[in-house]
């Protein structure tokens, strides 16, 4: 069974927790007992329907206010597939929160209210949508009821969107327009009768079909070594594994190997799981390698095939989303985490700040603080191997920690 | 929709899991494993097993024993750990409440679920451990759903929702400062359904009182409770018996078990199918206020 990750984005009001547990209630993914306690919440707060967003919004202060503030993960499933929305606030201040909850989904579905058309958070949510790379986009134009279905009123906003589309940066990307009414579960699971202008599929449908992306498969092969796997017992006196998650590409027994940053090089005697023997070990497989001759590799090294090394780079260039209160400090040395591999960088200096709502470089703006993206360049103390990010995502990201506070401040895109 | 037999699980979690347990083993000086001996702690040791095979379980078994466990949980316990050859570690409830650390709760709705979070923060302290595994799923709860992989902890173990590291990719950040502690939770994204799929996949031994057995029991505000000497009963509440089994396992006295005669893995599973009731529903603890797991998880709770 697959597991399709998906996030969304919404603005405040735009119905965002309702379309997600309007997707549960439809699927049958809500119980009984927790169903009766929204009807009693919902009462409490004295509304008189059932607020199915009460479901999503687990903090006491979210609560109260309404709002979502953290990241949450929302679990249902039909009897092909498995998913895992991650549901983010849509406020400019929680953008570091909507890169978070992008950055492990293959969909990002973003909601337009049908009444306000493309409002300034579209254009964030599109922006980090396009930065990260997210294979599929579905825009669900919401609220459909409150302008009485208008097919019209649709396709203007579809027009609308086709702006933000040609200036995208990565051109790619799937994009689906489905018109929809959360409330009432209008085109969600099931295709909606009064919208009956709109042939398309359901949002669930739609999500059912999603095809997967399986190219880091045939992205370059990158396996960070995680930890080293030496039991030293009698029944494995010799045996020295090597334990990872393959990044990207896949890897054969008998492929030729080299280990990075030693640049010697093996051949993959075995490839194991647990107790099984495989004859090759796909992308995001955890697994244990060994190789036929000892050569000098250990934790956060890299094995990769000779005729694809990555870059082996001590000066970078990145995009990053800064996501710490404190503004980032040009000349200080941070800790760059690249996959599982640490290394000491400074930041040289920031390039540009980018308006994420217009796509806008504002060259003069040297500065970065909460929630700004923008382009910096670092030096590291050590080189990493990292891919460009447009080029293999899965090799192409970092993200920077403050060695003070160990808080994760930055998380980077390699160019 | 949901009525159709789901039986496969999804690789992609197992391989996540692993990943997890790996960082977690390079990154600390002292993990460990809090094992409760129900489902989700048998499932982490399982993917604690693969994960370093064929070498051993690098953490040791961490158990905070309330003293109102169910004695076939402890019998279980006993068996994992002899047959993987794993170090078991007990501390207990009781011991907090002889040093006067804690007070026994009063009452019919009296429980140690409140208390083993200060024998918990304490055993931390003792054995130095800087990351405590557990089996902590998202799906379980509203307040787990907005955790962290590596939940980082101040020096007296609380949670600050607001102040949680962004976790980007799968990048996990275990940097923390002396006194500080991380909680890691390799299962977040599965739910009950893949956690039982795993099981079976596995083969796994889970104790017996998860399948359907005869017990006494009383019913109180529309639950069946097990009977037990640990339990404060009112004279209107008379045991008698009824084929049961236990959806989730705690301690005797805030776990409700529902009626049922499932005596095998694959009865669970449709069970847990067609279930109405969810499965923190059978647990007590929670039921306590909306915010009742938030404010366990700021005190301490894992």
């Amino acid at each position: 069974m697959e597991v399709l990750r998906i996030t969304t984005s919404g603005s405040v009001d735009d119905g965002k927790s309702t379309l997600i547990g309007r997707l549960l209630y439809d699927t049958n993914s809500i119980p009984q007992d927790k169903l009766e306690a929204l009807h009693a919440a919902s009462k409490r707060k004295g509304l008189d329907f059932t607020d199915l967003s009460l479901l999503t919004d687990g903090l006491v202060a979210e609560r109260e206010q309404g709002i979502t503030i953290d990241v949450a993960h929302i679990y249902f499933s039909t009897p092909t597939r498995k998913y895992i929305i991650a549901d983010t606030p849509g406020h400019v201040e929680y953008t570091r929160n909507m890169v978070t909850g992008a950055s492990n989904a293959q969909v990002s579905l973003i909601l337009i209210d049908a009444r306000k058309g493309i409002v300034e958070q579209t254009y964030r949510h599109f922006f980090i949508a396009n930065l990260l790379r997210i294979q599929h986009l579905v825009v669900c134009v919401n609220k459909m009821d409150l302008v009485d279905y208008s097919e019209e009123r649709f396709n203007q906003i579809v027009t609308d969107f086709q702006q933000l589309l040609n200036n995208a940066a990565f051109k790619e990307q799937d994009v689906k327009f489905i018109p929809i009414s959360s409330i009432y579960g209008e085109n969600l699971a099931a295709r909606s009768e009064k919208i009956g202008w709109y042939k398309g599929e359901s949002l669930l449908e739609h999500l059912e079909q999603i095809s997967f992306d399986h190219a880091d498969n045939t992205h370059p092969a990158r396996f960070p070594v995680q930890y080293v796997i030496r039991p030293r017992t009698e029944a494995h006196h010799d045996f020295r594994g090597f334990a990872g998650k393959v990044a990207s590409g896949h890897f054969n027994v008998g492929d030729e190997v080299i280990s990075l940053p030693s640049m010697q090089t093996s051949k993959i005697k075995t490839i194991e799981q647990f107790e099984t023997q495989r004859p090759t070990a796909n992308a995001r497989e955890s697994v244990v390698i060994t190789l036929e001759s000892e050569i000098d590799t250990s934790r956060g090294n890299m094995l990769a095939k000779p005729d694809s090394v990555p870059a082996s780079l001590k000066e970078i260039s990145a995009q990053i989303c800064w996501m710490d209160q404190q503004k980032l400090t040009p000349g200080k040395t941070y800790l760059l985490q690249h996959g599982i591999n640490r290394v000491k960088a400074k930041v040289q200096q920031i390039d540009h700040v980018i308006e994420v709502t217009t796509g806008r470089t504002l060259d003069d703006k040297k500065e970065l603080g909460l929630n700004d993206i923008g382009k910096i360049s670092l030096k590291t103390a050590q080189p990493i191997f990292a891919d460009p990010y447009r080029v293999n995502p899965a090799n192409g990201a970092f993200i920077l920690v403050d060695e003070y506070s160990n808080a994760t401040v930055a998380v980077g895109f390699v160019e | 929709m949901s009525n159709k037999i789901q039986w496969e699980f999804p690789q992609a979690l197992e391989d996540e899991a692993i990943y997890i347990l790996r960082e977690t083993a390079a990154q600390f000086e002292r993990p460990a494993i809090l094992f409760s001996g129900g489902k989700d702690s048998i499932t982490i040791v399982r993917l604690a097993q693969k994960a370093f095979y064929p070498g051993k379980i690098p953490f040791p078994l961490l158990h905070i024993d309330t003293g109102h466990n169910f004695p076939e949980t402890l019998e279980f316990r006993d068996q994992l750990v002899a047959s993987l050859g794993v170090d078991l570690v007990v501390r207990s409830v009781q011991d907090s409440i002889n040093q006067g650390k804690v007070q026994e709760e009063t009452g019919k709705y009296a429980s140690r679920n409140a208390l083993q979070t200060v024998t918990l923060l304490d055993a931390i302290e003792e054995l130095k451990y800087d990351a405590c595994i557990g089996g902590a799923r998202r799906d379980e709860e509203k307040a787990r759903a907005k955790e962290r992989i590596f939940s980082v902890r101040d020096e007296f173990g609380q949670w600050n929702a607001k102040m949680q590291r962004p976790e980007l990719f799968d990048m996990l950040n275990g940097k923390i400062h002396i006194g500080e502690g991380v909680r890691v939770f390799p299962i977040s994204n599965w739910t009950e359904l893949d956690v039982w799929n795993y099981i079976r996949r596995e083969q796994l031994g889970i104790p017996s009182i998860y399948f359907s057995h005869e017990r006494e029991i009383i019913e109180r505000d529309g639950m069946y409770w097990p009977y037990s000497p640990f339990l404060n009963t009112t004279e209107d509440e008379v045991p008698f018996r009824q084929k049961v089994r236990f959806r989730t396992v705690g301690d005797m006295t805030c776990t409700a078990a529902v009626i049922s005669d499932a005596d095998n893995l694959e009865g669970i599973v449709s069970e847990i199918l067609e279930a109405k009731i969810s499965e923190r529903g059978a647990r007590i603890d929670d039921k306590r206020s909306e915010a009742a797991m938030e404010k366990r998880k700021q005190a301490g709770y894992f």
